[in-house]
């Protein structure tokens, strides 16, 4: 009896350890109030304490889909600064409706404002996507699709980022740390207007590492994780997965050296994707078949871009 | 004698074990984006039974993958998991519960953070940038039957249930 009860009084706390380790933070948070109220320890010591503890461990999983919604809108407001949009609504509807349908089948189809995709004029060639949903595609890139089935492939490749959360990462360490400690701890309250300004100065940085990132390029590792998210998605709503290398196969010959940044700078060679792609599905390249109903409509609506 | 002693501490043994896993799988769950429909079936073109607001709050009923079936004024409906979160979202700021010292991973102060305020203090310091085409591009709707429409034409289709 004596020795079961030992294994159980060792059993015990270590199953409560490691069972509440989240529960821990909070506790320590309540306790740091009880101590406050009671007059243990000042307010500004109370307040340290609870940074801190807050502060141990953060990440970007921490923000909620409605702030990566502001945070996106804001990145997406300033790609739409330095590009011009393509005004036109047959084919903005039709990226939509491709783009969202592709979203629906993401591991991610529910965001706080849901999917948005703009044509951008332009002739670099480049896709852009932001934390809360905003997709562009330059005519540049669009010239590089034969078929709905390359556009859907480039689509799902910007879902994929936002899926995966690359563009959250790029914010520095020390700002995601600085924001959610903010965000989490002192917003019980309403934000005072300097305090606002403030915040307003680390959500400044959050744009400016996102859309530095954007336009320097993610890492091959990111590219490829997309391209992976890509096929999935094709795969799952039946559109031809061969679409992503098809459209890669064309970017390789549009793409000229030393010409426009674009995808050239941002993104590993097409070649090199395309190896990546087929190495990874194991698979070779076959010609897209699509449906002529399929091509009719892609045809009409961004074909002759 | 040794027997009842072997039960009790295997029933406190299962009792501390099964701590974790009751309090992983939660029974409330909140909508986490700003709005959400409950569907009558897991797909996501299955018919809408109800449209759910940010921060509205469901009981867990069944879970079947990335769908989760699920109860709200009596109405039961199915909703993907992305549109939903362990963590209790409160409205607004002040509340009693909120003053609880409840970390960020249990508890959201919907409209906190990165905001409308702060976008508009953001715009206030950076007026070069123009968010007038993010709203104009936010602003294009599709409807649910435009994709039916689109996908039947482009025979392509949605799976049932999502592939885990």
């Amino acid at each position: 009896m004596t020795r079961e009860l030992l294994v159980l009084s060792l059993l015990l706390p270590a199953v409560l350890f490691f069972s509440s380790c989240q529960s821990m933070l909070t506790s320590t948070v309540k306790a740091t109030n009880h101590a406050e109220k009671a007059g243990a320890i000042s307010a500004s010591t109370a307040e340290s304490i609870k940074k801190s503890t807050s502060a141990v461990s953060r990440s970007i999983e921490e923000f909620t889909p409605e702030q990566e919604y502001y945070i996106g809108r804001s990145v997406a407001a300033v790609i739409l600064t330095k590009y011009p949009s393509y005004p036109n609504r047959p084919a903005n509807e039709y990226l939509n409706l491709l783009g969202q349908t592709l979203a629906k089948v993401s591991d991610m189809p529910e965001i706080f404002n849901g999917y948005r995709f703009l044509v951008l004029n332009s002739n670099e060639i480049n896709a852009f996507a932001t934390p809360g949903g905003h997709i562009f595609i330059t005519m540049g890139l669009l010239r590089c699709c034969r078929n709905e089935d390359a556009v859907a492939a480039i689509l799902a490749h910007e879902i994929g980022h936002i899926q995966l959360k690359h563009g959250m990462q790029a914010i520095k360490k020390a700002r995601v740390t600085d924001a959610l400690t903010t965000i989490t701890t002192e917003s019980v309250r309403v934000l005072a207007p300097n305090e606002v300004s403030n915040f307003t100065e680390t959500f400044g940085g959050v744009i400016t590492d996102i859309t530095t990132m954007i336009h320097s390029g993610y890492s091959r590792s990111f590219e490829y994780a997309a391209d992976d998210a890509a096929q999935t998605i094709l795969r799952r709503v039946g559109y031809d997965p061969n679409g992503l290398v098809a459209m890669l196969m064309v970017m390789g010959k549009n793409l000229k050296p030393g010409e426009g940044g674009g995808f050239a700078k941002t993104h590993p060679a097409p070649q090199e994707r395309i190896d990546e792609v087929l190495r990874r599905t194991g698979g070779k390249y076959a010609q897209v078949k699509t449906p002529k109903a399929r091509q009719a409509r892609f045809m009409k609506a961004v074909g002759k871009i | 004698m040794s027997r009842i002693r072997i039960s009790v501490l295997t029933a406190l043994f299962l009792c501390v074990f099964s701590q974790p896993l009751f309090s992983a799988t939660n029974e409330f769950l909140s909508v986490q984006v700003k709005q959400a429909q409950l569907r009558s079936t897991p797909y996501f073109l299955g018919s809408v039974k109800a449209v759910l607001a940010y921060g509205d709050k469901v009981e867990l009923i069944e879970d079947r993958g990335t769908w989760k079936l699920v109860a709200i004024r009596k109405i039961k409906g199915w909703m993907h998991i992305s549109a939903l979160t362990t963590r209790r979202i409160v409205l607004q700021a002040g509340k009693v519960d909120v003053k609880t010292g409840a970390t960020s991973s249990e508890l959201a102060l919907a409209g906190k953070g990165f905001n409308a305020t702060v976008e508009a203090e953001f715009k206030r310091k950076n007026q070069d940038i123009d968010y007038t085409k993010v709203d104009k591009m936010e602003a294009l709707a599709i409807k649910p039957a435009q994709i039916q429409t689109f996908l039947k034409q482009g025979q392509v289709d949605l799976p049932k249930v999502n592939v885990p």
